[in-house]
């Protein structure tokens, strides 16, 4: 195999400037999508698990659009199809006023995906506190929400924690999919040094060692977290 | 038949087992009962070599368990064994389940083994069972059939590890009647329960147990008859387990 | 005016895509398999070395994306065997090789899903450890771990979408073709929303019937 090593290329201008920027980006997409994802997530998971017929059945929808398609179509649709479906002034602001629609959109398409699993998540992480917790609630005069935010859902948090700590690695890996419509993240910039030196090794191996990096950052903070919230547990 | 020699076992920095040093003769039915957490079904569990020991001998007819793992193999088709949760298999009918050892360790004919298990069967009272799975039966069943197969390998000594502290009351002694019925066609038996009436019914000797340690080990008789001359720690027990 | 008699006019070239979509699923599921598979070999006859090992492969292939992934093997593939290889091929090393990973993980879960007595059950009645891995260890846990598996595959499906990116015509790099070229961007993206969330959701309802009948 003939391969010329030159590892130093990472700490040359302009492709260390490249990388800490592709870095930015993905951390951007990353953050700014799970913080809208969340809160989506856990609201729609609670709708899950609701008892009107109808309130299930739309929810129960949403997951699976969100679900059956790949995440790069979706990047497509809305990168290229809603701006087109939206009534003209806001379709108009889209495509020409907003700074970044690249990474606005990929934001968007993260959030709302990663909230349908999100969804899904929570309500398995609902319906596995026992039962007779929210009856212990109920007989204490609580009313749904109440039972919900002191009782049920705390335990539920706990049970999910780990799963949940994968959901943000997904969306950072996922993260990786905005550079089809153009977001230079961290995995594009990768590509872009390797396009332009034709050190692959070098530059795909620096991309991954930022992704091992933070799956291991975020394995360790998950153990903390975990740690943190144990419930103390009779010796 | 089974011999222990100061046998001394540590799970990290917990000694488990402390110098345990007592004999199971030929014909004899050894209960071995004590709170939790001292070390019984561990023992029980060394006997044929599902968990390792440090220190020490045990020596099932002449044989020690420890020497090596083809040995073990070998012995574990002498020794039979009946646990606390059943596990049979879920996944095989009941005939099944007695027959499996018998084809895949004894490499008997299939109709053989068929053969035997219906007669295992029969003699626990369910030979009409044969083709149902294990999750379509009671627990006491269950119990039952996993007596039959440990028995399908002809064992010459039969371990249990509290086979009937997983059982709801009323099924308790349809199991207890089967291991006496065992016990008084001479099985040698080691038995790991919290059943003192049938210590008393059934056991030639009754061990006790405590933080590792034997430390009571006398036939049933001294034991239940003579309960003022056992240790604190016996007597202790006992009036925590007789009087309910 | 929308122009649905694209999808019409083009279905050859769309199914030829489909095709590949799926042809590299199969390819990745079985290929998949296979390494996963060995990967648990290992991890259950060799020592402390060779789980480290393996705990290293499943952790980096789960911890970077699979574009990322692709890059890599579009770029290494013709380097080691020293000459230029296609798309196709890199594409099904790289999809192996990530599966892989996943199915080690999916065959580890299952083991360690069926009952520690069990395998005690079957050793005190004198069988060997591969006597009770194949009687009693290994049917159990693969009725555990085959909708998993199929979930994964169904997953997989989604994921050959990605091959976009080294210009793979599988279905969705077809259907952004068509689209650009006769300008029709909302037909054909929707069709092709569509044809996946059709397929995905019979596959997905498949694998809960299955599961069903499982639970006998």
């Amino acid at each position: 195999m003939n391969y010329q090593w030159n590892w130093g290329l990472l700490l040359k201008e302009p492709y260390a400037g490249w990388l800490l920027t592709g870095l930015g980006w993905t951390v951007a997409l990353s953050i700014t999508g799970w913080l809208i994802a969340l809160p989506l997530g856990i609201a729609i998971g609670i709708a899950r698990t609701s008892s009107s017929r109808w309130i299930l059945r739309l929810s129960g929808f949403y997951v699976s659009m969100f679900r059956n398609i790949p995440l790069l179509l979706q990047m497509f649709v809305w990168f290229f199809v809603v701006p087109e479906l939206l009534p003209a002034r806001l379709g108009l602001w889209f495509k020409r006023d907003l700074p970044n629609p690249e990474f606005w959109t990929g934001v968007l398409v993260l959030a709302f995906y990663t909230s349908g699993r999100l969804a899904e998540l929570f309500r398995a992480g609902l319906q596995a506190v026992p039962r007779g917790q929210r009856m212990a609630a109920d007989a204490t005069g609580m009313n749904r929400a109440q039972a919900l935010r002191y009782i049920v859902m705390p335990q539920a948090l706990r049970i999910i924690l780990p799963p949940l700590t994968s959901e943000f690695l997904s969306i950072v890996k996922n993260s990786s999919l905005a550079l089809t419509i153009g977001v230079l993240e961290l995995t594009a910039q990768s590509r872009q040094i390797e396009n332009f030196t034709f050190h692959g090794f070098e530059a795909f191996g620096a991309a991954t060692a930022f992704y091992v990096l933070v799956a291991l950052v975020l394995n360790l903070v998950m153990v903390r977290l975990q740690r943190t919230l144990a419930l103390p547990v009779a010796v | 038949m089974i011999e222990f020699k100061r046998v001394n076992k540590c799970y990290g920095a917990h000694h488990v087992l402390r110098n345990i040093t007592m004999t199971v003769a030929r014909g004899e039915v050894v209960v071995v009962c004590g709170p939790s957490g001292s070390g019984k079904s561990t023992l029980i569990k060394c006997v044929n070599a599902l968990e390792p020991y440090q220190d020490g001998h045990i020596l099932v007819d002449g044989i020690d368990v420890g020497s090596n793992a083809r040995s073990a193999t070998r012995l574990r088709q002498r020794v039979g064994m009946v646990f606390q949760n059943f596990e049979l298999y879920p996944h095989l009918s009941v005939i099944d389940n007695i027959c499996l050892a018998q084809r895949v360790v004894l490499k008997r004919q299939a109709e053989e083994a068929r053969e035997r298990a219906r007669r295992l069967l029969d003699r626990v009272g369910l030979k009409d069972k044969e083709s149902a799975y294990p999750m379509n039966l009671s627990g006491g069943q269950q119990q039952r059939i996993a007596i039959a197969r440990a028995l399908a390998l002809d064992p010459e000594i039969m371990l249990f590890d509290e086979p009937t502290s997983a059982l709801d009351p009323e099924m308790i002694n349809e199991v207890l009647d089967v291991m006496t019925a065992l016990a008084a066609d001479g099985m040698t038996m080691m038995v790991v329960t919290h059943e003192m009436g049938f210590a008393r019914r059934v056991a030639s000797r009754v061990v006790f147990m405590d933080m590792g340690e034997v430390v009571e080990d006398c036939s049933t008789d001294e034991f239940f008859g003579q309960p003022q001359s056992r240790s604190d720690r016996a007597q202790l027990f006992l009036g925590k387990i007789l009087s309910h | 005016m929308p122009d649905y008699a694209l999808i019409v006019r083009n279905a050859s070239f769309l199914f030829d895509g489909l095709l590949l979509s799926l042809t590299l699923t199969l390819v990745g599921v079985i290929g998949g398999f296979a390494v996963g598979t060995a990967l648990a070999l290992v991890r259950l006859f060799t020592g402390i070395i060779g789980n480290y090992v393996v705990d290293a492969y499943v952790f980096v292939f789960r911890a970077i994306p699979l574009i990322l992934v692709i890059f890599w093997f579009y770029f290494m593939v013709p380097l080691i065997l020293g000459r230029p290889v296609g798309a196709w091929t890199s594409a099904t090393v790289a999809f192996t090789l990530f599966e892989g990973a996943y199915y080690s993980e999916i065959l580890r879960a299952g083991l360690k899903s069926v009952r520690a007595g069990q395998l005690n059950a079957a050793l005190a009645s004198g069988m060997s450890r591969a006597q009770a891995l194949r009687y009693v260890i290994l049917p159990q846990a693969f009725t555990a771990m085959i909708p998993i598996f199929l979930t994964q595959a169904i997953i997989l499906f989604q994921d050959t979408s990605l091959v976009f990116v080294v210009s793979l015509h599988d279905f969705l790099t077809a259907t952004t073709i068509i689209a650009n070229r006769d300008g029709r961007l909302i037909e054909a993206y929707t069709f092709a929303c569509l044809v996946y969330y059709l397929i995905c959701l019979a596959a997905t309802a498949g694998v809960e019937k299955l599961k069903r009948t499982f639970a006998r």
